[in-house]
């Protein structure tokens, strides 16, 4: 759940008077509103972030509760835990942070709160702490990064992160892309009042591979083959992820042919067994430093060949 | 026989000036029927009058922003028709 900072929303800034604040809202609404706005759920969206900005900086006490508590949001579910026993040990008074009254703004329901907003404030219907009922918050997410190098991708293995303090084991699929992010439900933040824990996410980053460009689940690399194999056929080694493999060249191969080695790619994400690809591109090197003997053989060469089209 | 809704009961619910409907009518925007001198909107010009009533309370734009943001929403809407009929062509 991430923070939304309402301030930015309105676009004004943090010590902005009521006054700014009415201001700002009024002239986003008039080009936001969904009446001014036909079909277009871009400036709706835009519209219920603005009421939802106005709802918490034009109240006086949910401003200042969102100022206090919404900066360290992430730190908020121990914030609230301190604040709860505080008030079990009669130090404070006051309710939680539901409550406030309902929004009157048509087509505006509780419903179109966001999730970080009522996380704070509870519903817009007066599901408040007021009478003294208790509101439970989920956990906050956690997010993480794991870095990988493109070998470690290719297996399945077990890694251990700490991510808060804790050490939590993870195993690993194979065949992960970069970017791929994963969600360990229950691994976040501790819910508040009984609420849920929140989530952990993790994101790997696998890093390249100078020998290959990874494409989904194939793997793509180029391959240098000399003159004599490439015009006359023989074999050459080529590089897999893990191990080489010796493959047969056919007599007059030409630059940048492709070859396909079937299943030499990465594993495929969660489907046991089945593999990529490896395609080959062969680039034919023209040999350099030739001596006068070998100058002559290539002259004779030509002589026997026909004119080049 | 279309449903004739009394604007007294308009200006109840929406908590709005009979004046303010009045001027709506009087510029054209909404088709106000007056029987034995009761005003009465009909039931299929509500909708676009709700809109105008939002518009006026939330936004506070007056009679005349309304009108010429009723006549842009019209070119809106039909261009937006217009588009939607080109692609369908197009894709």
């Amino acid at each position: 759940m991430a923070f939304i900072d309402y301030y930015q929303v309105l676009g004004v800034d943090k010590k902005a008077s009521e006054k700014d604040i009415k201001s700002a809202y009024r002239k986003l609404a008039r080009k936001y509103h969904p009446d001014l706005n036909p079909n277009d759920a871009e400036a709706h969206k835009k519209f219920q972030q603005l009421n939802e900005a106005n709802e918490v900086l034009s109240d006086a006490e949910k401003r200042k509760k969102y100022d206090q508590y919404g900066e360290n949001w992430q730190h908020g579910a121990e914030y609230e835990q301190a604040r709860q026993q505080q008030q079990s040990r009669g130090q404070s008074s006051g309710g939680g942070f539901g409550g406030g009254s309902s929004y009157d703004f048509e087509g505006f329901g509780s419903d179109d709160f966001s999730d970080f907003f009522q996380s704070m404030f509870g519903g817009a219907g007066g599901s408040g702490a007021r009478g003294g009922r208790q509101v439970k918050y989920r956990g906050q997410d956690f997010n993480a990064e794991l870095h990988l190098s493109l070998k470690e991708a290719a297996e399945t293995h077990k890694q251990t992160l700490a991510v808060n303090g804790k050490n939590i084991r993870i195993t690993i699929p194979a065949g992960v892309e970069n970017g791929q992010t994963i969600k360990i439900a229950g691994h976040g933040g501790a819910g508040v009042n009984g609420g849920p824990a929140g989530d952990l996410y993790i994101t790997f980053l696998v890093a390249d591979d100078p020998r290959f460009k990874r494409i989904g689940s194939d793997l793509y690399a180029g391959v240098k083959l000399d003159i004599y194999t490439a015009v006359l056929g023989g074999e050459v080694t080529v590089d897999t992820l893990d191990s080489k493999v010796k493959i047969k060249v056919k007599p007059e191969t030409q630059n940048g042919t492709k070859v396909k080695l079937k299943g030499k790619g990465l594993p495929v994400y969660k489907k046991e067994g089945q593999f990529g690809d490896l395609y080959i591109t062969y680039e034919i090197l023209i040999p350099t430093n030739l001596t006068e003997k070998q100058k002559k053989l290539f002259e004779e060469i030509r002589g026997e060949s026909p004119p080049a089209p | 026989m279309v449903n004739l809704i009394a604007t007294t009961e308009i200006c109840t619910y929406h908590d709005v000036e009979y004046t303010f409907i009045n001027s709506l009518g009087e510029a054209g925007l909404v088709d106000l029927k007056v029987v034995k001198k009761n005003t009465y909107i009909p039931e299929t010009e509500l909708q676009k009058l709700e809109k105008m009533i939002r518009m006026h309370h939330e936004l506070e734009i007056n009679v005349a922003g309304i009108e010429a943001i009723i006549h842009l929403l019209d070119r809106v809407e039909q261009m937006q028709e217009e588009l939607r009929v080109l692609r369908n062509k197009v894709g």
